[in-house]
């Protein structure tokens, strides 16, 4: 009965696995390791050996493998030597900070891509469509950092509107944390939506120059109708992996958002990390943004199979 | 009632001895598409710039001028200099070059290896396509940013090293497309023929895929090549990009954001010259599937 | 009567991106009347879809009215406001499209579907609405018309989506439907249901119909006037008998002349030529292929003028149509048919014996889930070509006849059994198969379109086979022999440097036999070779394969779901359904008693270019998707099941008496199946 499902959760665990190892050996091949970077100048030849001693870095990959995946399991990340912390200490607020960015603009990015997708796709060619659509390229294509910098200089620098930078700590109130950070949200919508927008507004075309719209006209169906009842479900079918592939790909940029606005979340942590060689914080934080992705593909492709008619019909039978 | 109107009266269906060639169609429509053809002028400025950037600049974007430091825009200095007194134009006019050079071979790069393996495991498919595809999608699971800066920080940030590593980490979504894209192609009926004549899976790939795959691999080209230019620039910007004396509009925006409040053409500049290579290169590869009749979203002509 | 709907001089057109102007529709004049069904019959490109849509007060996008206007119960569809013609448009005329299937919205279940109809056209909501739902899709038999409200389009078969479409346009009680070809790309069992259906509504309510298709079987079946078009232009216009009888425009005799006949063996006329975008000649668009054409028809273009036929009016655009009419057609229909004949060789060339074919391939995750093998796709066939014979592998859709060719041609493994072509055996890969062999057998694919790369020009298409089986054969000699394949396919030397996309269907169709004949090969496999090209190039490319099979004593394998098309071109048939063989037979045999249930079945349904010829409806036409597990594959459609023996046991061969190579696969005694006459459901 469930059979397409099943074997979508089965292929996410798999590729969650392999993420694993790739993620391992990636950080395993970094220059020295953690016990050079742990001990730093000080480092004689017995105080390094204690120390790996101490730690079972002497032990072959393969074990320390199955050591650090199996307390990844279970919720632990491993402590990082350089910051002398175990690693979900260290990312613990940091990871909700991000989380609480890219929440927000989620909220106000998604329904309005949406929003502005089914609109321009409906006057497809015209005035506002050529507006939103090209302002829409800019947005897509520039960096982040480009995109964030303007920002910054019309809305900090010149209007005064808003702080260039986050000056706020890293474990403030959410209820403390939005209102100094509405111009990373800003950008980070920004960016999103335009990827959204693009797409829906392409779905949304090709969907009514389909037969079933046209019959729909020709059955008499005033237009509005013809737009909520048989054209939006069938367009926004291909928008949920969209919508997933976005946000998946956000956790990427945002590390760059981050950076630009200097606010405490989890990818100003990652390049702290990697300049600093913390090796464990590197690793937790990348196995953790994987496994986001993953779910959130996973959601979407488990949405799509539920809420398109077709799919559905094969998981009955399969 | 015969003829209603005599305007045409006397069209012949007349076919040319020699019709155009497919490539000669896609040319005709390209050059009708007017943001293909800004694309198109914008790509070749910064090629040009790339190859005569330095012969031209009108101050050494090298030379620190202590008495000039964060000066607005002036006759002498057109874009006004930085915190160290270096003129902002001449450095923004050839501060693409190590980026477009690195790009341009690490696209070709991705495109020929996740060409070459995503065609062939399309074509072939089975168990080395399953265990392929799995490696695959694990790879993209990683954010490509962290990826990318283990891997500079791994290698180092030379630019033939960049060059290779982002051919290597961004051929690997190219082996999902152009897998794709040859599925949608093997099953099709011309496929089946040459197999059903014995043509050597050589041919095969060479003469019926490939033309028809190109199609797709062109585009997506064109869309990589703009995020990988993204991909370099941000890590410049992020401090992981070529190192000094080396200019780079990435480290340019990083160094003179800090400024932006005294001398916001500082930034400008980099800014303009990154926008219209990227801008230019998306307004290109948007007409170049439209040309090619990839873009479904423009509706099929009559 | 007066007349429901009157078209008047419509001129439609549209500008190419070149700017310039092209006509779709010249000059169309029109009527129907209450009640009347009027067949609008063309072949592909002579408006007459245009014709249909703007019958609904719809243009294509870029199109537009050039002159003339259509009216509908006196009102101008053009002039209306968009607002009016929603109200209009499926509460007084109502379309039943072509592809049901794309034409129903996937996400919304076929109930609700017809509710909306009803609420906007009927003013019928909530439960009334519900249950007039389930009254129209009684009206259309579908089958269990409770359970098909919730269900969702994709759910149906074919000939389903089609009867829910049809309910969909009966919901307003509309006076008028427009039908584009509502009927193509079913299979001919469900195809006769269909029509049988639309009778029997129209005949209960009055309905006019506008029905529009390029198959005259089914325009004769269903009208009770026909307009014929071509060139975007009416040429003949008749009531249905006096067309059928003595068409009396050429284009119309030509037409009627090409297509095969199941009571006629042998091949049809073709037509030559093709036909002019429409308003391009100054004279008749018909006269450069016309062989009654004087040099009045050059330059004077002829009105529709009405020349009385049996005392009725019959519209005809010919200068020379009165001395035409007197013609008799029937004669002439006998008279152009051309017989095949040929010596067929006593050695085998092809044998498949007991051969099994399945797609089922699970992958890791199937395995690990443990997901169960289904039936073979084909299983236990046996047959035994010739050389130079024809053989027809026919069925419906779903039946294996593509699988076996794909199996023989090596590109589909077989599971089990053999396939002999003399000492080599064919169950293995072309892959691992010698080159020689490659040679010797060649495929040609249904739809050229698909079978021609679009990249490559004619001359790269043919040099291909050429290089790759005589890789020392020059240049300049391997030219040579492009120009005489393509002389031998009757195109010009021009051609060479067309690319598919310059091509019409028939010329692409063409290119790809000449591709086949490269190799010069000893059996070609035919794959709905001309299922996918308009009748009248349909009868050249048939005359065109049985010259080349003269010339080179090939052996064909022939698949097609027309059983004219069989009755006319091949030697030998053979019937499937699902995968499994129902009776083997030469023509004769397969075409007279005894009969397998399924065969009878299928020649019931088939449709003739005659409105005095009915056909006879057998048992259902819902198609199954998979084949049984065991027992007799016709089982569960079967009108005469004997029992449980049916799905049971596999029936055992039997061969009539006096007969050779006839056999039948059925539980019932064959000298039964000769007395049983199968009875309409």
């Amino acid at each position: 009965m469930f059979g397409l499902i099943l074997r979508r959760l089965m292929l996410a665990i798999l590729t969650l696995i392999i993420v694993s190892i790739i993620v391992f050996l990636a950080v395993e091949a970094l220059p020295g390791d953690m016990a050079t970077a742990y001990l730093g100048r000080d480092a004689t030849p017995e105080s390094l050996a204690n120390l790996q001693e101490e730690f079972g870095l002497n032990r072959p990959a393969v074990t320390r493998y199955f050591d650090w995946f199996g307390g990844v399991i279970q919720g632990d990340l491993g402590d990082s030597l350089v910051r002398r912390k175990p690693v979900t200490e260290l990312i613990g607020n940091r990871l909700r900070n991000t989380v609480v960015l890219a929440v927000a603009s989620s909220l106000i990015g998604i329904p309005l891509a949406i929003f502005l997708g089914v609109m321009t796709g409906l006057m497809r060619d015209r005035l506002p469509d050529i507006i939103i659509s090209t302002i829409s390229i800019f947005a897509m294509t520039l960096p982040e950092f480009v995109t964030g910098t303007i920002l910054i200089f019309v809305f900090a620098i010149r209007l005064k509107w808003f702080p260039a930078i986050t000056t706020v700590a890293t474990d403030a109130k959410i209820t403390e944390l939005i209102p100094n950070i509405w111009l990373p949200i800003i950008t980070l919508t920004l960016v999103m939506m335009a990827h959204i927008l693009r797409l829906v507004r392409t779905s949304m075309i090709d969907v009514m120059v389909s037969d079933y719209i046209n019959m729909a006209r020709l059955k008499g169906v005033p237009a509005w109708r013809i737009v909520w009842r048989h054209a939006l479900p069938n367009a926004m079918l291909p928008t949920i992996n969209i919508v997933a592939l976005t946000i998946a790909w956000l956790l990427g940029g945002v590390v760059i958002i981050e950076a630009v606005f200097n606010y405490p979340g989890i990818g100003t942590l990652m390049i702290n990390g990697i300049s600093d060689r913390d090796l464990a914080l590197v690793q937790g934080i990348a196995i953790i943004l994987a496994t986001i992705y993953i779910l959130v593909n996973l959601a979407a492709d488990i949405a799509t199979l539920l809420l398109n008619p077709r799919l559905r019909t094969a998981i009955a039978q399969g | 009632m015969t003829v209603a109107n005599p305007s045409y009266s006397n069209i012949k269906d007349t076919t040319p001895d020699k019709p155009k060639s497919p490539a000669g169609e896609v040319w005709d429509n390209l050059k009708r598409s007017r943001g293909g053809m800004i694309g198109i002028g914008l790509i070749i400025m910064h090629f040009v710039l790339v190859l005569i950037g330095p012969m031209i600049t009108p101050v050494d974007p090298q030379l620190m001028d202590a008495t000039v430091r964060r000066e607005m825009p002036s006759a002498e200095h057109w874009m006004g200099t930085d915190n160290t007194g270096r003129d902002v134009f001449s450095r923004s006019l050839v501060g693409g070059r190590i980026l477009i050079t690195v790009s341009l071979i690490g696209t070709s790069m991705a495109l020929a290896w996740g060409g070459f393996v995503g065609i062939l495991l399309g074509f072939v498919g089975g168990r080395a396509d399953d265990i392929i595809m799995r490696l695959v999608d694990a790879f993209l699971a990683i954010p490509w940013l962290l990826f990318l800066l283990l891997i500079v920080s791994v290698v180092g940030t030379e630019p033939w090293v960049q060059a290779l590593t982002f051919g290597f980490f961004y051929g690997i979504p190219i082996i999902r497309v152009a897998r794709a894209a040859t599925h949608d192609y093997v099953t099709r009926e011309f496929v089946q023929a040459a197999r059903a004549r014995g043509e050597s899976k050589r041919t095969v790939v060479l003469r019926e895929l490939l033309p028809n795959v190109m199609d797709v691999m062109l585009v997506e080209g064109a869309m990589r090549w703009s995020w990988m230019l993204l991909a370099f620039t941000s890590l410049s910007f992020l401090g992981f990009g070529v190192s000094p004396p080396a200019v780079d509009w990435g480290r340019m925006v990083a160094e003179n954001r800090q400024i932006m409040a005294l001398q916001p053409w500082a930034t400008f500049g980099p800014i303009i010259m990154l926008s219209s290579l990227i801008i230019g290169i998306n307004l290109f590869a948007d007409a170049l599937a439209k040309a090619l009749g990839l873009d479904r979203s423009q509706g099929a002509p009559l | 009567m007066s007349n429901l709907v009157d078209i008047k001089d419509l001129t439609i057109g549209y500008h190419t991106k070149y700017g310039r102007l092209v006509h779709v529709l010249r000059n169309v004049n029109l009527t129907i009347k209450k009640g009347e069904t009027l067949g609008l019959v063309g072949e592909s490109g002579c408006g007459k879809s245009t014709l249909g849509q703007a019958m609904m007060g719809f243009l294509r996008s870029g199109s537009k009215i050039l002159s003339g206007s259509v009216n509908y119960d006196g009102i101008n569809m053009f002039s209306l406001s968009p607002r009016e013609l929603e109200a209009l448009r499926g509460k007084r005329i109502a379309l039943i499209p072509q592809n049901a299937g794309q034409s129903l919205t996937p996400t919304l279940r076929c109930g609700k579907q017809i509710e909306e109809a009803l609420e906007l056209n009927a003013n019928i909501t909530g439960q009334a609405a519900k249950d007039r739902v389930v009254e129209l899709f009684t009206q259309v038999r579908l089958p269990s018309p409770e359970e098909m409200v919730s269900r969702y389009p994709h759910e149906l078969s074919g000939g389903q989506q089609q009867r829910v479409a049809v309910a969909m346009a009966l919901a307003g009680e509309p006076d008028m439907l427009v039908l584009d070809e509502p009927t193509t790309g079913l299979d001919v069992t469900t195809q006769a249901h269909i029509l049988d259906l639309m009778r029997a509504i129209v005949d209960d309510l009055g309905t006019a119909m506008m029905y529009i298709s390029h198959d005259l079987g089914v325009i004769a079946r269903v009208s009770d006037r026909v307009a014929v078009m071509y060139a975007g232009e009416v040429v003949e216009d008749a009531n249905v008998s006096q067309l059928f009888r003595s068409p009396s425009h050429p284009y119309a005799r030509g037409l009627l002349e090409s297509i095969p006949r199941l009571t006629l063996s042998g091949i049809p006329k073709s037509m030559p030529g093709q036909p002019p975008l429409p308003g391009t000649l100054s004279g008749c668009h018909f006269e450069p292929r016309c062989s009654f054409a004087t040099d009045q028809c050059r330059t004077e273009s002829p009105g529709l003028n009405d020349i009385q036929t049996d005392g009725k009016s019959h519209l005809v655009r010919c200068h020379h149509a009165e001395e035409i009419s007197k013609q008799d057609f029937s004669q002439d229909l006998k008279a152009g048919v051309q017989q095949i004949v040929k010596t067929i060789s006593e050695e085998t060339a092809l044998d498949l014996n007991g051969v099994d074919i399945t797609y089922f391939n699970p992958d890791f995750v199937d395995r690990l889930l443990g997901k169960k093998e289904p039936p073979l796709t084909v299983s236990g066939v046996n047959l035994n070509v010739k050389r130079g014979e024809t053989v027809a592998l026919v069925g419906e859709s779903g039946s294996g006849k593509s699988t076996i060719v794909r199996a023989i041609s090596g590109l589909l493994p077989s599971k089990g059994g053999a396939i002999q072509f003399e000492d080599f055996d064919l169950t293995v890969s072309v892959d691992d198969r010698p080159m020689d062999l490659r040679k010797r057998i060649q495929m040609i694919f249904q739809n050229p379109d698909a079978s021609l790369n679009p990249r490559q020009s004619v001359k790269e298409l043919l040099d291909q086979p050429l290089k790759l089986y005589y890789p020392s054969m020059p240049a300049s000699e391997r030219e040579a022999r492009m120009k005489e394949l393509l002389q031998r396919v009757r195109l010009s030397e021009r051609y060479l440097n067309r690319y598919p996309g310059q091509m019409s269907g028939g010329e692409k169709q063409r290119v790809a036999v000449a591709r086949a004949f490269a190799a010069d090969p000893e059996v070609v496999l035919c794959d709905e070779v001309t299922s996918a090209l308009d009748v009248s190039v349909q009868a050249a490319v048939l005359d065109l394969l049985a010259d080349l099979q003269k010339e080179h004593g090939t052996t064909y394998i022939f698949i097609t779901h027309d059983l004219a098309v069989v009755r006319a071109f091949a030697d030998r048939v053979a019937v499937l359904y699902q995968g499994r063989l129902c009776e083997v037979g030469t023509v004769e045999e397969i075409y007279s008693a005894p009969f397998h249930p399924y065969t009878e079945t299928l020649l019931g349904a088939a449709l003739e270019p005659n409105p005095d010829v009915a056909p006879k409806l057998i048992g259902g036409d819902t198609p199954e998707s998979s084949p049984p597990a065991q027992g007799c594959p016709f089982q569960r459609r079967c009108p005469v099941r004997v029992g449980s023996i049916c799905d049971e046991e596999m029936p055992a061969w039997q061969t009539p008496e006096g007969a050779v190579n006839h056999k039948i696969r059925c539980h019932i005694p064959v000298n039964e199946l000769i007395q049983i006459q199968l009875e309409p459901a």
